[in-house]
């Protein structure tokens, strides 16, 4: 990344891509700041923003540090039900709910990472998605606490207090800024965890094991750090979807859901900054415009996906940023 | 070359390894002194890469000890060896290839001081640059250094390989076959370099071309099917009937 080379630049591209590239978190905040003025559609925007924010979290495993997890539904869904387990049992408010939500993700991803790290490759996959399916077993069995098939209900949130403030979550628009805020928050971190020297050895990783083995790097270690940290971005998405929906669905912790990281990853630009919410963003928008006309969206959604894997390997966001930093297609 | 008369800073006791049931390695026992140039000889499937991975740690014996400064290093992890002073470049190229040079040096040596750390910016890390771009001087690479490290020429990153293995201000440097597939200017620029580095650290290098080495170690250790066949000072081992015997036939280069 920070000092990789690519192809001549092409000048004013190059220069544009550049600064966008350093002032990424500032750009992205203005841009989810005017959103809803220009486009009044709040609640898809949430849908996207909570579901691009999880695809990030994946992406730090899948396109940054190179492993491929079948399992972070675990992740996700161990946010959503913990969250919605501190309001619904315990009468939480959401500043405690939010963050129990994300230390229950948190501990989901040291156990599934403590297990799965040691492996690469498709055994890493397969891993993952046996610890999600268990994970996603003691979840359903759990009914008294999560509410089994029928998902956890009641989990509702109808004000944020902000010291002398309030705002009214029910109010779309503001919801839709709390969102925002959070997403541009855990944009902010990951910038920094990308920048730092964790950052790098994290890209050493991914590029030669063997090699930052040699240099006195520990991979199980960088790989399951990096898996906590990943549990800890998902798990706030977990969170915020379950408090967006008042409902935590058994789903969240499907196989479904896994899939769906992997798709929007793939799809927006995997390895990528804002890859994961571009790739949200193309998936939430086909399926809700797709199903409008047609039950079979799910075809529609998934032709498209192979056409963008086959012709954009790169995915959208990786094409462009190609795009712009010169190269071909 | 260096006296090589300093304290054995390495040690092997009886190693062997065994890959299933073929016997890669069998009982060596040798002992590697500070400041020395120490060369390990020997024909192809001798045993010497074996030899070397146990000695850096990338696999364990299947029998015996290493010992490294007095301690015990048989089966620590590979990152530990790093940390505690021993660095090795691969007998196949090795380097992290989308990054440039200079960051291929400079993560190796943010291993001495930062792992872990996710908040910090690195950009502020400045003396990294500074060393890496030092480091790259010394094996002459610093007009190379912005350059993806795939985009280097086969003898430039054998040079970086040991950049990076520099980095790690290694007291004992491994090298397995560091001139294998070089052109013979490439090969004469390598060996002038490890002749610079050895002036300062132990160095064990692993060469399977006899003639290369007989120049510049200090000591020769000789595998042949997995056994010390010899060891010595070159001119000892010129003059070895069975050294001979060995390489007699064989294609010099
Ligand atoms: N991982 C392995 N599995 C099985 N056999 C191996 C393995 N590594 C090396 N060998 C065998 O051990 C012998 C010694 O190999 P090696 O140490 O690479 O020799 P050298 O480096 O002297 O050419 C060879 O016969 C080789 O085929
Ligand atoms: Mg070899």
């Amino acid at each position: 990344m920070a000092h990789a080379t690519t192809a001549e630049p092409a000048a004013p591209r190059a220069a544009l891509s550049g600064a966008l590239e350093r002032h990424r978190v500032l750009a992205a905040a203005a841009f989810l700041a005017v959103f809803p003025l220009v486009a009044p559609f709040e609640a898809l925007a949430v849908n996207i923003l909570i579901h691009g924010l999880y695809a990030l979290g994946f992406n730090l495993m899948f396109g940054y540090l190179g492993l491929l997890s079948f399992g972070h539904a675990a992740l996700f869904g161990g946010g959503a039900y913990l969250c919605g387990i501190a309001i619904v049992h315990f009468g939480a408010p959401w500043w405690v709910a939010i963050p129990a939500g994300i230390a229950g993700a948190v501990a989901i991803a040291a156990i599934v990472g403590a297990l799965a790290v040691r492996t690469r490759g498709i055994y890493f996959s397969m891993v993952t998605l046996a610890l999600a399916q268990c994970f996603y077993y003691i979840f359903y069995q759990a009914s008294d606490w999560t509410g089994g098939e029928n998902g956890l209900r009641g989990v509702d949130l109808k004000a944020i207090a902000l010291g002398p403030a309030t705002l009214d979550f029910l109010d779309p628009r503001t919801r839709y800024y709390v969102v925002a805020a959070f997403v541009v928050l855990a944009l902010w971190l990951l910038s920094r965890i990308l920048a730092s020297p964790f950052g790098a050895v994290i890209e050493a990783v991914r590029e030669n094991e063997a090699r930052a083995r040699a240099c006195g790097y520990d991979v199980t270690r960088t790989r399951l750090l990096a898996f906590v940290l990943s549990g800890a971005f998902c798990g706030l998405a977990g969170a915020l979807n379950a408090l967006h929906l008042s409902i935590v669905p058994i789903e969240s912790m499907a196989i479904e859901t896994s899939g769906l990281a992997v798709m929007m990853c793939l799809l927006g630009g995997m390895g990528t900054f804002f890859g994961p919410f571009v790739g949200a963003a193309v998936f939430l928008l086909l399926e809700s415009i797709v199903s409008v006309w047609t039950v079979h969206w799910q075809l529609v959604v998934g032709a498209v996906f192979v056409l963008c894997v086959l012709f954009f390997p790169r995915g959208i966001w990786g094409s462009i940023l190609h795009w712009a930093a010169g190269g071909g297609r | 070359m260096s006296a090589g008369g300093g304290e054995v800073i390495l040690r092997t006791e009886n190693l062997g390894k065994r890959f299933g049931g073929f016997t890669a390695l069998k009982g060596v026992s040798a002992e590697f002194r500070a400041g020395a140039l120490t060369a390990i000889i020997g024909p192809n499937g001798a045993g010497k890469s074996t030899y070397f991975n146990i000695l850096s740690g990338a696999f364990p014996p299947s029998e015996g000890r290493v010992l490294f400064e007095g301690r015990d290093i048989t089966g620590l992890p590979q990152h530990r060896f790093a940390h505690m002073g021993i660095a090795k470049s691969f007998q196949i190229t090795n380097v992290f290839p989308e990054l440039s040079a200079l960051e291929n040096v400079r993560i190796a040596l943010q291993a001495r001081v930062s792992r872990y750390d996710i908040w910090r910016p690195r950009a502020r890390m400045t003396g990294l640059v500074e060393q890496a771009g030092e480091i790259l001087a010394t094996v002459g690479l610093w007009a190379r250094r912005d350059r993806a490290a795939s985009a280097l020429a086969h003898g430039e990153q054998r040079a970086l390989e040991i950049g990076m293995a520099l980095a790690a201000q290694p007291r004992l440097l491994l090298l397995d076959e560091p001139t294998a597939g070089m052109s013979p200017e490439e090969t004469r620029a390598m060996m002038e370099l490890i002749l610079r580095l050895a002036r300062e650290r132990t160095v064990i290098l692993v060469e399977h071309k006899m003639k290369l080495v007989m120049g510049i170690s200090d000591r020769v250790l000789v595998l042949h099917h997995g056994e010390l066949l010899a060891e010595g000072t070159p001119d000892e081992i010129r003059r070895d009937e069975t050294v001979r015997r060995v390489y007699l036939g064989q294609r010099e280069h």
